[in-house]
């Protein structure tokens, strides 16, 4: 490949931006290109980094010697391999900035050996969140699925507001992606909302506390729109990312209604997202019930490439994503008890759900291709 | 006129001081403590009555004394301490109806004041983040102090309803902890190995003893019916607690959980009941908006405040806090020089 294409993400809600059309690159894409290689959007804004109060505590502490750690080569005057290669990796990873991210790295792990850090009370680790999980996700969602943003502006920077999607993929990897794209390009920490199975689960369960997520019930939801955060719901559940891949695009039910009355009662604007591309990570064909029932499971995936080619089966396909956030709908003009009121939540459930659907059908014709 | 305050399981630690204490309270003219047992500690100007709660004795101490206020602290949470899982459902239960039925029949009776604790609420992955009071449990506890605890509250409810001009505050704990006292939780931290279920994270939420003491006291000076969660502000994740206490974690594939808890119960190492390894499984939070709201009660614990206040009383801490940071350092400066060279 003779040079590097980029792939612009985000748009900051302006439309037409960066849909990846050749000959028309985005203004992020040409503000970009000089750049080689670019690791990320230009448009990413990395949170400014504010040095960790303990770390100065470092000072006073008698340096331990290094030289102890490592042998020296016989033949002297070399360094120390190891060390080196991690320096030289930190360099490479870290860029221009190296030593003091290679610093916070350290003293990142030096806080976890300790259990010197705090959660909120629904187990949420900010500091693990956006120190690991998310650096874990960016490389899938911007090179792999190069996920294209649209209508950043229409989440609200401070205050609660319940951010409803569409669900699809087989694996809830539409979750986590919204959720990366939400704290790189909007700098808030999307809570998410996940089903009971999410939290029975060993090692599951616990990461998703960790990354912010809490179970979708009406009193967690509540509680955390009700302390201003920003809450994600994907109310079709096990019904919208376990539908087989000839239904794609269509929208199940939306639940109950459960999150317009949360977002009634706490007052909150619904933010509507659809996402666009999650559909084909694994094109569901297939079902074994049995198994499933067996298990425990609500289903057990028949993929093309899964369960035939093992693990290799398992990597989803690189299709092309967009995310749109639609226009908030604002809930505070209804009245106090309105969340009492079943033919208001109806009604409101079905704006949103209509909005979602109107919103996946103009961006699936502005695709041109499912890969590209 | 003062008032004439009795006091149940005071041959406990906790109950033992709490009922010192209250005897030191200018608004009490008398404070009565009622045990099986005569206590070990000195319970100053306690009077005491040794006396089970499970026969009749006890309608003669409350009628005679004249008493107007109950505090029932002595549900026991440990089967070790009462003597075997039956003998502790017998004091727990059958004695908690014997009093009841005793106060009921008590003219004089205002106040009853019930220790209970947050493990009526269980613990299980379709859990709430934070339970409040008027929440049910998603699953009955179906076995152990817990299940006392939920029948307990069950015969509690019924004398307020029968007696509807006694003032019922029941007082649910969180998990306790402290410097001084032997709770479940804190014989757990002092294993030297502390064993978790592999793949899962609970979140703990403790109260330290001066708050479960301070808050009886306030329940008994205050006239507010209902039921209050008590517990510290905050949670700590379980693997962060056992790493702040220093220990090894030992994470241990959830079938064979109960098989090894069985083990330690029977080694008499810690108390792993059911009810035990699904809340260090699965953990709990209590929401104390009505604590402070309603009771006025505000801890003077953290839950990290109280659990560094017990790990410091143990002797406790973060494994060589110093040689993890001067490697920290010591590696900073190496890898420092190293890309600087290379």
């Amino acid at each position: 490949m003779a040079d590097a294409e980029v792939i612009p993400l985000g748009t900051r809600g302006r439309p037409g931006r960066g849909t990846g059309r050749r000959g028309t690159p985005s203004s992020a894409a040409r503000s970009l290109a000089p750049k080689v290689p670019p690791a990320r959007s230009g448009r990413r804004v990395d949170p400014p980094v504010v040095p960790h109060p303990r770390a100065e505590e470092l000072a006073d502490v008698p340096s331990f010697d290094p030289d102890a750690l490592f042998v020296e080569r016989p033949g002297g005057g070399q360094g120390f391999d190891v060390a080196a290669a991690i320096a030289a990796a930190a360099r490479e990873v870290f860029g221009d900035e190296w030593e003091r991210r290679l610093a916070e790295l350290l003293a990142f792990g030096r806080r976890r050996l300790t259990g010197d850090y705090t959660v909120d009370e629904f187990g949420f680790d900010p500091e693990l969140t956006s120190t690991f999980t998310m650096a874990a996700l960016r490389p899938l969602a911007e090179r792999w699925f190069r996920i294209d943003v649209r209508g950043l502006d229409n989440i609200p920077d401070t205050g609660g507001a319940l951010v409803v999607a569409n669900h699809s993929g087989t694996v809830p990897l539409d979750a986590l992606m919204t959720g990366l794209v939400v704290h790189d390009h909007a700098q808030r920490h999307l809570r998410m909302l996940g089903a009971d199975l999410v939290f029975r689960l060993p090692f599951v369960g616990q990461l998703a506390r960790r990354a912010g997520a809490t179970l979708a019930c009406t009193e967690d939801a509540e509680r955390m729109l009700g302390q201003g955060e920003l809450v994600g719901v994907w109310p079709e559940g096990f019904k919208g990312i376990g539908k087989p891949f000839k239904e794609r695009y269509t929208l199940q039910r939306f639940g109950r209604g459960g999150f317009v009355s949360a977002a009634l009662r706490t007052r909150v604007p619904i933010v509507p997202c659809s996402i666009v591309g999650a559909e084909e990570i694994y094109p569901l064909v297939g079902n074994l019930p049995t198994l499933a029932r067996l298990l425990g499971a609500p289903y057990i995936p028949v993929t093309p490439f899964f369960p035939w080619l093992g693990p290799l089966g398992m990597i989803p396909l690189p299709s092309k994503w967009l995310i749109e956030f639609g226009e908030p709908i604002r809930t505070d003009a209804y009245a106090v008890d309105a969340a009492d009121e079943p033919m208001t939540v109806f009604n409101l459930t079905d704006q949103v759900r209509e909005t979602i659907q109107q919103t996946l059908y103009s961006l699936l014709m502005q695709r041109r291709n499912v890969f590209f | 006129m003062g008032r004439v305050v009795l006091v149940t399981g005071v041959s406990q630690p906790l109950g033992g001081r709490f009922a010192r204490t209250l005897a030191n309270n200018p608004d009490v003219e008398r404070v009565i403590g009622v045990d099986v047992v005569p206590p070990r500690a000195d319970l100053g100007a306690v009077r005491f009555v040794r006396a089970d709660i499970r026969n009749p004795v006890i309608t003669k101490v409350i009628v005679g004394e004249d008493v107007d206020t109950v505090v029932h602290a002595s549900v026991i949470a440990a089967p070790a301490r009462a003597g075997g899982r039956s003998a502790m459902k017998e004091l727990n239960v059958i004695g908690t109806m014997q009093l009841l039925a005793a106060c009921q029949k008590a003219p004089g009776l205002r106040k009853l004041v019930v220790r209970s604790t947050t493990e009526v609420y269980g613990a299980s992955p379709r859990d709430p983040a934070m339970f409040t009071e008027d929440m049910a449990p998603k699953q009955l506890p179906r076995a152990g102090f817990a299940k006392d605890a939920v029948e307990v509250e069950g015969y509690v409810r019924g004398l307020s309803r029968r007696r509807p001009d006694v003032t019922v505050t029941i007082l649910r704990h969180a998990n306790l902890i402290g410097p001084t006292l032997e709770s479940s939780i804190g014989r757990y931290f002092s294993l030297p190995v502390v064993p978790t279920t592999l793949g899962y994270d609970a979140r703990l939420q403790l109260c330290h003893e001066r708050d479960v003491l301070d808050s009886l006291q306030l329940a008994v000076s205050a006239d507010v019916p209902g039921a209050f969660n008590i517990a510290g502000d905050g949670v700590l994740m379980l693997s962060q607690a056992v790493r702040r206490a220093g220990r090894p974690l030992a994470p241990i594939p959830s079938f064979a959980v109960s098989a090894v808890g069985g083990l330690f119960r029977s080694a008499r190492l810690a108390d792993f009941s059911p009810e035990q390894v699904a809340f260090l499984t699965y953990g709990r939070g209590v929401d104390t908006t009505r604590m402070r709201k309603v009771l006025g009660f505000e801890p003077s614990f953290t839950t990290e405040q109280a659990f560094d206040d017990f790990l410091r009383a143990k002797g406790l801490g973060p494994l060589a806090p110093e040689r993890v940071q001067s490697v920290e350092r010591g590696l900073r400066d190496l890898l420092v020089r190293e890309g600087d060279r290379g």
